[in-house]
């Protein structure tokens, strides 16, 4: 997906991470997934680095497909849809 | 023929089960050996986010780690003198860990605890509790206890904290697909 395309998906539910580090955002979102229905978007907000490579490989793990990220001066925003 | 057939498939499905039961889980195993904080909090680090990742956790706390699953608030009945010196010489709980590096008398270590508090990282403590609510199992080796004159009784509440042997520990990492001793 394009960052414009990503930019206008309708999301269901923000999880703003940035006050943690490794493995905060992670554990955020995790935690969250289980609040957002099948096929939902889930957008998730980290100021750690290590995020936007640990979300897709989770997604790959769990089954969630990954949408892409949008990078901001001081923090990422990911986007997932829930398997 | 199809006689000599199906004892074959039944044949193949005992070996299929038994290697069915063999094969590694999505499980990590964990050795908390060194007590040292940098390599406690990985430990901790990579416990948590293996829950994250749905992956099931494992962790055996033996020898100097053990002593940061002491809860400074309590404290152990009728131990004997070299217990006692043992309780004194070791840290109190996870807060007591010192760096493996760098430690510098303590300076090094609570520079670095007020560098995780401005990035942000959470504390070890606070990892523990996390580590719980996720259920990653900890299982607390019970000759190290002996050995270092631990009680029960002065150990963290953690959500079923088990004493096992180094058997338990075995079992486990037999069926995990991650190994690490740290």
């Amino acid at each position: 997906m394009t960052t414009e395309e990503v930019s206008n998906l309708k999301v269901a539910l923000v999880v703003d991470a940035r006050g943690t580090a490794c493995p905060g955002p992670l554990l955020a979102a995790k935690k969250a997934i289980g609040d957002i229905e099948s096929d939902e978007i889930m957008e998730i907000l980290s100021a750690d680095e290590g995020t936007k490579h640990d979300i897709p490989r989770w997604c790959d793990k769990i089954g969630h497909e990954f949408l892409g990220f949008i990078d901001l001066d001081s923090y990422t925003r990911l986007f997932l849809k829930k398997a | 023929m199809s006689e000599e057939i199906e004892k074959q498939v039944v044949e193949l499905e005992k070996q299929l089960k038994k290697l069915q039961k063999r094969q590694a889980k999505d499980q990590i195993s964990i050795i908390a050996f060194s007590g040292d904080l940098d390599k406690m909090l990985a430990a901790m680090i990579i416990a948590t986010g293996a829950r994250a990742m749905d992956t099931e956790v494992k962790m055996f706390f033996t020898f100097w780690a053990t002593a940061m699953l002491r809860d400074p608030k309590k404290s152990g009945k009728g131990k004997d003198f070299m217990s006692k010196m043992f309780g004194m010489m070791l840290p109190k709980g996870s807060s007591k860990l010192k760096l493996s590096k760098m430690n510098m008398c303590g300076m090094g270590t609570s520079m670095l605890k007020d560098l995780m508090k401005k990035k942000r990282v959470a504390s070890i403590e606070e990892m523990l509790i996390t580590a719980g609510e996720l259920g990653v199992e900890i299982n607390v080796c019970e000759m190290s206890m002996d050995l270092m004159g631990f009680k029960r009784e002065e150990m963290i509440d953690y959500p079923n904290l088990k004493y096992v042997g180094v058997g338990s520990y075995l079992a486990d990492a037999d069926e995990s697909r991650i190994q690490l001793f740290i």
